[in-house]
Protein backbone atom coordinates (compact mmCIF):
# COMPACT_ATOMS: atom_id res chain seq x y z
CA UNK A 1 0.00 0.00 0.00
CA UNK A 2 1.26 3.47 -1.10
CA UNK A 3 0.97 6.87 1.66
CA UNK A 4 1.78 10.43 0.32
CA UNK A 5 3.22 12.52 3.27
CA UNK A 6 2.70 16.74 2.54
CA UNK A 7 4.98 18.55 4.73
CA UNK A 8 6.10 22.18 4.92
CA UNK A 9 8.92 23.84 3.46
CA UNK A 10 10.65 23.58 7.15
CA UNK A 11 10.56 19.88 7.67
CA UNK A 12 10.92 19.27 3.94
CA UNK A 13 14.35 20.65 4.35
CA UNK A 14 13.92 23.06 1.81
CA UNK A 15 14.55 26.23 4.31
CA UNK A 16 13.11 28.25 6.71
CA UNK A 17 10.80 31.34 6.66
CA UNK A 18 12.78 32.95 3.46
CA UNK A 19 11.79 29.67 1.52
CA UNK A 20 7.72 30.10 3.14
CA UNK A 21 6.41 31.41 -0.15
CA UNK A 22 7.57 27.49 -2.07
CA UNK A 23 5.02 26.53 -4.53
CA UNK A 24 3.69 22.95 -4.12
CA UNK A 25 6.82 20.57 -5.31
CA UNK A 26 6.87 16.93 -5.42
CA UNK A 27 9.93 14.61 -4.10
CA UNK A 28 10.57 11.05 -4.02
CA UNK A 29 10.28 8.93 -1.32
CA UNK A 30 9.78 10.12 2.74
CA UNK A 31 11.71 13.07 3.45
CA UNK A 32 12.66 14.57 7.19
CA UNK A 33 10.23 13.15 9.22
CA UNK A 34 8.86 11.14 6.71
CA UNK A 35 11.68 8.66 7.76
CA UNK A 36 10.51 8.15 11.40
CA UNK A 37 6.82 8.12 9.79
CA UNK A 38 8.35 5.04 7.95
CA UNK A 39 9.27 3.13 10.16
CA UNK A 40 6.24 3.54 12.33
CA UNK A 41 3.69 2.51 9.05
CA UNK A 42 2.74 -1.31 8.57
CA UNK A 43 2.85 -2.35 5.27
CA UNK A 44 2.82 0.81 3.77
CA UNK A 45 5.44 2.49 1.81
CA UNK A 46 6.15 6.50 1.91
CA UNK A 47 5.69 6.88 -2.39
CA UNK A 48 6.16 10.42 -2.73
CA UNK A 49 6.48 13.81 -0.30
CA UNK A 50 4.13 16.73 -1.29
CA UNK A 51 5.81 19.93 0.18
CA UNK A 52 4.91 23.76 0.09
CA UNK A 53 5.41 26.95 1.62
CA UNK A 54 3.39 28.14 4.37
CA UNK A 55 2.94 31.28 2.93
CA UNK A 56 2.41 30.11 -0.28
CA UNK A 57 -0.59 27.83 1.02
CA UNK A 58 -2.14 30.47 3.31
CA UNK A 59 -2.10 33.15 0.39
CA UNK A 60 -2.49 31.27 -2.34
CA UNK A 61 -4.97 28.47 -1.13
CA UNK A 62 -7.08 27.92 -4.35
CA UNK A 63 -3.90 27.40 -7.03
CA UNK A 64 -1.63 25.36 -3.94
CA UNK A 65 -4.89 22.93 -3.21
CA UNK A 66 -5.68 22.66 -6.42
CA UNK A 67 -1.74 21.45 -7.38
CA UNK A 68 -1.88 19.56 -4.24
CA UNK A 69 -4.40 17.14 -5.26
CA UNK A 70 -3.67 16.72 -8.75
CA UNK A 71 -0.07 15.27 -7.45
CA UNK A 72 -2.29 13.36 -5.41
CA UNK A 73 -4.11 11.90 -7.95
CA UNK A 74 -1.19 10.92 -10.03
CA UNK A 75 0.12 8.65 -7.49
CA UNK A 76 -3.33 7.20 -6.59
CA UNK A 77 -2.07 6.38 -2.45
CA UNK A 78 -4.06 4.66 0.16
CA UNK A 79 -4.17 7.48 2.80
CA UNK A 80 -2.57 10.72 2.88
CA UNK A 81 -0.11 11.88 5.76
CA UNK A 82 0.26 15.34 6.76
CA UNK A 83 2.54 17.02 9.14
CA UNK A 84 2.95 16.20 11.95
CA UNK A 85 2.19 20.69 12.21
CA UNK A 86 2.54 20.59 16.10
CA UNK A 87 1.61 24.80 17.41
CA UNK A 88 1.93 25.64 13.78
CA UNK A 89 -0.82 27.98 12.78
CA UNK A 90 -0.30 28.09 9.24
CA UNK A 91 1.04 24.74 8.71
CA UNK A 92 -1.61 23.70 11.11
CA UNK A 93 -4.06 25.39 8.46
CA UNK A 94 -2.35 23.92 5.48
CA UNK A 95 -2.15 20.01 6.73
CA UNK A 96 -5.80 20.07 8.28
CA UNK A 97 -7.68 21.83 4.34
CA UNK A 98 -4.99 19.07 2.34
CA UNK A 99 -5.93 16.58 3.84
CA UNK A 100 -10.13 17.70 4.23
CA UNK A 101 -10.12 18.25 0.88
CA UNK A 102 -8.08 14.41 0.51
CA UNK A 103 -10.67 13.23 2.25
CA UNK A 104 -13.34 14.65 0.24
CA UNK A 105 -12.34 12.66 -2.53
CA UNK A 106 -12.66 9.44 -1.05
CA UNK A 107 -8.47 9.05 0.03
CA UNK A 108 -8.11 8.54 3.81
CA UNK A 109 -6.25 10.65 5.70
CA UNK A 110 -4.53 12.03 8.67
CA UNK A 111 -2.97 15.15 9.83
CA UNK A 112 -1.15 15.89 13.34
CA UNK A 113 -0.89 18.81 15.27
CA UNK A 114 -1.49 19.83 18.89
CA UNK A 115 -5.04 20.15 19.86
CA UNK A 116 -5.02 23.94 20.04
CA UNK A 117 -3.79 24.34 16.46
CA UNK A 118 -6.59 26.72 14.74
CA UNK A 119 -6.15 23.77 11.64
CA UNK A 120 -7.87 20.79 13.56
CA UNK A 121 -11.23 22.62 13.30
CA UNK A 122 -10.40 22.93 9.34
CA UNK A 123 -9.63 18.80 8.85
CA UNK A 124 -13.30 18.33 7.99
CA UNK A 125 -13.70 14.48 7.69
CA UNK A 126 -10.19 14.18 8.22
CA UNK A 127 -8.71 12.39 11.19
CA UNK A 128 -6.14 14.67 13.38
CA UNK A 129 -3.73 12.71 15.74
CA UNK A 130 -2.83 15.33 18.61
CA UNK A 131 0.63 16.20 19.53
CA UNK A 132 2.42 18.25 21.96
CA UNK A 133 2.82 21.83 21.01
CA UNK A 134 6.27 21.70 19.44
CA UNK A 135 8.60 19.60 17.49
CA UNK A 136 10.15 18.25 20.71
CA UNK A 137 6.86 16.04 20.82
CA UNK A 138 7.90 14.15 17.39
CA UNK A 139 9.08 10.90 18.83
CA UNK A 140 5.72 10.61 20.52
CA UNK A 141 3.52 11.46 17.67
CA UNK A 142 5.21 9.10 14.48
CA UNK A 143 4.19 6.19 16.23
CA UNK A 144 0.35 6.83 16.92
CA UNK A 145 -0.04 9.09 13.59
CA UNK A 146 1.39 5.45 11.93
CA UNK A 147 -0.81 3.33 13.30
CA UNK A 148 -3.81 5.48 12.51
CA UNK A 149 -2.44 5.72 8.94
CA UNK A 150 -1.89 2.11 8.53
CA UNK A 151 -5.73 1.45 9.69
CA UNK A 152 -6.90 4.05 7.20
CA UNK A 153 -4.81 2.55 4.29
CA UNK A 154 -5.90 -1.32 5.19
CA UNK A 155 -9.44 0.37 5.25
CA UNK A 156 -10.14 -1.59 8.51
CA UNK A 157 -13.30 0.26 10.13
CA UNK A 158 -12.46 3.06 12.70
CA UNK A 159 -13.32 3.37 16.00
CA UNK A 160 -14.06 6.03 18.25
CA UNK A 161 -12.06 9.01 19.00
CA UNK A 162 -10.91 7.66 22.43
CA UNK A 163 -10.15 4.31 21.29
CA UNK A 164 -8.14 5.23 18.26
CA UNK A 165 -6.21 8.16 19.58
CA UNK A 166 -7.91 11.24 17.43
CA UNK A 167 -9.50 14.21 18.38
CA UNK A 168 -13.15 14.27 18.04
CA UNK A 169 -14.08 14.78 14.37
CA UNK A 170 -17.73 16.42 15.49
CA UNK A 171 -19.57 13.21 13.86
CA UNK A 172 -21.69 11.11 15.43
CA UNK A 173 -22.12 7.45 14.49
CA UNK A 174 -24.73 5.16 15.26
CA UNK A 175 -23.52 2.00 17.51
CA UNK A 176 -25.14 -0.46 20.11
CA UNK A 177 -24.16 0.91 23.47
CA UNK A 178 -24.15 -1.61 26.33
CA UNK A 179 -26.07 0.16 28.46
CA UNK A 180 -29.45 1.80 28.36
CA UNK A 181 -29.44 6.14 28.03
CA UNK A 182 -30.73 6.24 31.21
CA UNK A 183 -27.93 3.97 33.10
CA UNK A 184 -25.31 6.24 31.46
CA UNK A 185 -27.17 9.30 32.35
CA UNK A 186 -27.20 8.19 36.32
CA UNK A 187 -23.35 7.52 35.79
CA UNK A 188 -22.22 10.80 34.47
CA UNK A 189 -24.35 12.04 37.09
CA UNK A 190 -22.76 10.23 39.93
CA UNK A 191 -19.47 10.98 38.29
CA UNK A 192 -20.45 15.08 38.32
CA UNK A 193 -21.08 14.51 42.20
CA UNK A 194 -18.11 12.70 42.48
CA UNK A 195 -16.32 15.97 41.14
CA UNK A 196 -15.73 14.67 37.19
CA UNK A 197 -17.30 16.54 34.69
CA UNK A 198 -17.60 14.62 31.47
CA UNK A 199 -20.11 14.75 28.64
CA UNK A 200 -21.18 12.30 25.70
CA UNK A 201 -22.16 15.67 23.30
CA UNK A 202 -19.24 18.25 23.27
CA UNK A 203 -20.58 22.02 23.58
CA UNK A 204 -20.40 24.47 20.94
CA UNK A 205 -18.32 26.92 20.19
CA UNK A 206 -18.33 30.09 22.19
CA UNK A 207 -19.68 32.83 19.91
CA UNK A 208 -19.83 36.83 20.82
CA UNK A 209 -22.57 39.05 19.23
CA UNK A 210 -20.93 41.57 17.55
CA UNK A 211 -21.92 45.43 19.25
CA UNK A 212 -24.00 47.67 17.25
CA UNK A 213 -21.72 50.08 15.15
CA UNK A 214 -20.08 53.14 15.90
CA UNK A 215 -22.43 56.00 15.75
CA UNK A 216 -19.27 58.73 14.56
CA UNK A 217 -16.28 57.51 14.21
CA UNK A 218 -15.45 61.37 13.93
CA UNK A 219 -15.99 61.91 17.54
CA UNK A 220 -14.60 58.57 18.67
CA UNK A 221 -11.80 57.45 20.97
CA UNK A 222 -10.22 54.73 18.90
CA UNK A 223 -7.34 52.21 19.66
CA UNK A 224 -4.47 50.64 18.31
CA UNK A 225 -4.04 46.40 19.13
CA UNK A 226 -2.11 44.35 17.41
CA UNK A 227 -0.89 40.70 18.01
CA UNK A 228 1.68 41.06 15.13
CA UNK A 229 4.70 41.62 18.33
CA UNK A 230 5.14 45.12 17.13
CA UNK A 231 7.71 46.81 20.30
CA UNK A 232 9.51 49.56 20.71
CA UNK A 233 12.92 48.57 19.42
CA UNK A 234 15.11 46.02 21.57
CA UNK A 235 12.45 44.69 22.76
CA UNK A 236 12.64 46.38 26.31
CA UNK A 237 10.17 43.84 27.81
CA UNK A 238 10.92 40.64 26.23
CA UNK A 239 8.33 40.01 24.67
CA UNK A 240 8.03 36.54 23.29
CA UNK A 241 8.67 35.63 19.52
CA UNK A 242 6.04 32.63 20.00
CA UNK A 243 3.71 31.39 22.74
CA UNK A 244 3.50 35.17 24.82
CA UNK A 245 3.55 35.25 28.11
CA UNK A 246 1.82 38.22 28.22
CA UNK A 247 0.86 41.73 26.27
CA UNK A 248 2.17 44.69 26.53
CA UNK A 249 0.44 48.32 26.56
CA UNK A 250 3.01 50.94 25.20
CA UNK A 251 2.50 54.93 24.82
CA UNK A 252 2.18 56.34 21.34
CA UNK A 253 2.90 60.02 22.76
CA UNK A 254 3.01 62.19 19.40
CA UNK A 255 4.11 60.21 17.21
CA UNK A 256 2.66 59.93 13.92
CA UNK A 257 4.22 56.60 12.47
CA UNK A 258 5.71 53.90 13.86
CA UNK A 259 9.33 54.18 12.35
CA UNK A 260 11.30 52.18 11.37
CA UNK A 261 14.52 51.75 13.67
CA UNK A 262 11.98 52.81 16.92
CA UNK A 263 9.74 49.80 16.27
CA UNK A 264 9.66 46.45 15.17
CA UNK A 265 8.47 42.88 15.30
CA UNK A 266 9.42 40.22 16.92
CA UNK A 267 7.06 37.67 15.99
CA UNK A 268 8.49 34.37 15.28
CA UNK A 269 6.09 32.99 13.06
CA UNK A 270 6.63 34.99 9.67
CA UNK A 271 9.61 37.10 7.95
CA UNK A 272 9.39 40.31 9.53
CA UNK A 273 11.89 41.78 7.30
CA UNK A 274 8.86 43.64 5.75
CA UNK A 275 7.21 44.59 8.73
CA UNK A 276 10.76 45.99 9.92
CA UNK A 277 11.45 47.83 7.37
CA UNK A 278 8.47 50.09 7.89
CA UNK A 279 6.22 48.72 11.12
CA UNK A 280 3.07 50.92 9.80
CA UNK A 281 2.78 47.64 7.47
CA UNK A 282 1.64 45.85 10.49
CA UNK A 283 0.05 48.83 12.95
CA UNK A 284 -0.91 51.32 10.51
CA UNK A 285 -0.51 54.50 13.05
CA UNK A 286 0.81 56.85 9.73
CA UNK A 287 -2.84 56.17 8.45
CA UNK A 288 -4.75 56.48 11.27
CA UNK A 289 -2.66 60.02 12.45
CA UNK A 290 -3.52 61.18 8.98
CA UNK A 291 -7.40 60.45 9.30
CA UNK A 292 -7.51 62.01 12.84
CA UNK A 293 -5.96 65.20 11.33
CA UNK A 294 -8.29 65.25 8.54
CA UNK A 295 -11.12 64.60 10.84
CA UNK A 296 -11.96 61.35 9.92
CA UNK A 297 -11.55 60.05 13.25
CA UNK A 298 -11.81 61.44 16.45
CA UNK A 299 -9.01 60.85 18.23
CA UNK A 300 -6.03 57.95 18.61
CA UNK A 301 -6.00 56.54 21.75
CA UNK A 302 -2.56 56.99 23.41
CA UNK A 303 -1.78 53.36 23.92
CA UNK A 304 -0.72 50.54 21.67
CA UNK A 305 -1.73 47.11 22.71
CA UNK A 306 0.85 44.37 21.79
CA UNK A 307 1.05 41.02 21.67
CA UNK A 308 2.27 37.74 19.93
CA UNK A 309 -0.18 35.49 18.20
CA UNK A 310 1.45 32.47 17.61
CA UNK A 311 1.12 28.99 19.39
CA UNK A 312 -0.98 30.68 21.92
CA UNK A 313 -3.24 28.09 23.62
CA UNK A 314 -6.68 29.49 23.52
CA UNK A 315 -7.14 29.91 27.02
CA UNK A 316 -4.24 32.46 27.08
CA UNK A 317 -5.12 34.49 24.26
CA UNK A 318 -8.74 34.83 25.91
CA UNK A 319 -7.47 35.99 28.96
CA UNK A 320 -4.93 38.63 27.53
CA UNK A 321 -8.39 39.47 25.37
CA UNK A 322 -10.38 40.10 28.45
CA UNK A 323 -7.43 42.12 30.54
CA UNK A 324 -7.05 44.71 27.36
CA UNK A 325 -10.93 44.82 26.66
CA UNK A 326 -11.09 45.64 29.99
CA UNK A 327 -8.14 48.85 30.32
CA UNK A 328 -9.79 49.72 26.40
CA UNK A 329 -13.51 50.31 28.14
CA UNK A 330 -12.14 51.92 31.43
CA UNK A 331 -9.86 54.43 29.00
CA UNK A 332 -13.56 55.13 27.28
CA UNK A 333 -12.31 53.94 23.87
CA UNK A 334 -15.05 53.41 21.29
CA UNK A 335 -13.37 51.64 18.53
CA UNK A 336 -10.86 49.09 18.22
CA UNK A 337 -8.60 48.66 15.17
CA UNK A 338 -6.51 45.28 15.63
CA UNK A 339 -3.97 43.59 13.48
CA UNK A 340 -3.30 39.87 13.14
CA UNK A 341 -0.67 37.39 11.18
CA UNK B 1 -9.33 35.66 20.57
CA UNK B 2 -8.45 39.59 21.24
CA UNK B 3 -11.06 40.47 19.16
CA UNK B 4 -13.79 38.51 20.54
CA UNK B 5 -13.24 39.22 23.93
CA UNK B 6 -13.02 43.07 23.09
CA UNK B 7 -16.14 42.77 21.17
CA UNK B 8 -17.27 40.70 24.27
CA UNK B 9 -17.14 44.30 26.21
CA UNK B 10 -19.26 45.93 23.83
CA UNK B 11 -16.52 47.86 21.84
CA UNK B 12 -16.60 46.87 18.15
CA UNK B 13 -13.49 45.58 16.91
CA UNK B 14 -12.22 45.19 13.27
CA UNK B 15 -9.23 42.15 12.66
CA UNK B 16 -7.13 42.66 10.25
CA UNK B 17 -5.89 39.34 8.58
CA UNK B 18 -4.53 37.60 5.71
CA UNK B 19 -6.20 34.69 7.50
CA UNK B 20 -9.92 35.30 7.76
CA UNK B 21 -10.69 31.64 7.43
CA UNK B 22 -9.08 31.11 11.15
CA UNK B 23 -10.27 34.38 12.08
CA UNK B 24 -13.94 33.44 11.44
CA UNK B 25 -13.29 29.73 13.46
CA UNK B 26 -12.23 31.43 16.34
CA UNK B 27 -15.53 33.70 16.10
CA UNK B 28 -14.34 37.25 15.35
CA UNK B 29 -17.01 39.09 13.80
CA UNK B 30 -15.67 42.32 12.17
CA UNK B 31 -12.51 40.85 9.77
CA UNK B 32 -10.81 42.24 6.89
CA UNK B 33 -8.77 40.69 4.74
CA UNK B 34 -5.20 41.80 4.26
CA UNK B 35 -3.12 41.18 1.49
CA UNK B 36 -0.64 39.31 2.96
CA UNK B 37 0.83 37.59 6.34
CA UNK B 38 3.85 39.58 6.49
CA UNK B 39 2.11 42.63 5.68
CA UNK B 40 -1.74 42.97 6.68
CA UNK B 41 -1.74 46.75 6.24
CA UNK B 42 -0.18 47.01 2.57
CA UNK B 43 3.28 48.08 1.47
CA UNK B 44 2.43 51.55 0.78
CA UNK B 45 0.64 54.37 2.21
CA UNK B 46 -2.11 53.72 -0.44
CA UNK B 47 -2.80 50.46 -0.35
CA UNK B 48 -2.75 50.92 3.56
CA UNK B 49 -5.07 54.16 3.44
CA UNK B 50 -7.52 51.52 1.30
CA UNK B 51 -6.99 48.99 3.79
CA UNK B 52 -7.73 51.48 6.88
CA UNK B 53 -10.66 53.20 5.59
CA UNK B 54 -12.36 49.17 4.74
CA UNK B 55 -11.47 48.56 8.69
CA UNK B 56 -12.81 51.84 9.30
CA UNK B 57 -16.10 51.24 7.47
CA UNK B 58 -16.94 48.13 8.84
CA UNK B 59 -16.76 50.13 12.43
CA UNK B 60 -19.60 52.15 11.16
CA UNK B 61 -21.55 48.95 10.08
CA UNK B 62 -23.76 46.50 11.95
CA UNK B 63 -22.80 43.29 11.15
CA UNK B 64 -23.59 39.63 11.51
CA UNK B 65 -21.05 37.34 13.19
CA UNK B 66 -18.25 36.48 11.62
CA UNK B 67 -18.69 38.41 8.73
CA UNK B 68 -15.58 39.09 6.14
CA UNK B 69 -14.74 41.79 4.03
CA UNK B 70 -12.25 41.94 1.13
CA UNK B 71 -10.51 45.34 0.65
CA UNK B 72 -11.70 46.87 -2.87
Amino acid sequence: MKAVHYLNQFFAGMGGEEQAETPPTRLDGAVGPGRGLAAALEGVEIAATLACGDDYFAEHEDEALAALLEMLAEIEPDVLVAGPAFGSGRYGYACARFAAAAAERGIPAAAAMHADNPGVAEAGAAYVVPTAVNVAGMRDALPRLGALASALASGREVGSAEDEGYLVRGFRRNYVAEKTGAERAVELLLAKLGGETRTEVGGDMDRVEPPPAVADLSAALVALVTEAGCVPQGNPDHLQSVRAQGWFRYDLGDADTLASGRYESVHGGFDVTLANEDPNRLVPLDTVRRLERDGRLGRVHESLYTTTGNGTPVVVATRFGQEIAGELRDAGVQAVLLSGT
Amino acid sequence: MLAKEIERAGIPAVYVTSLPTVATMIGANRIVRGPAITHPFGLDEDERRRIVERALAMLEADVEPNTVWEVE
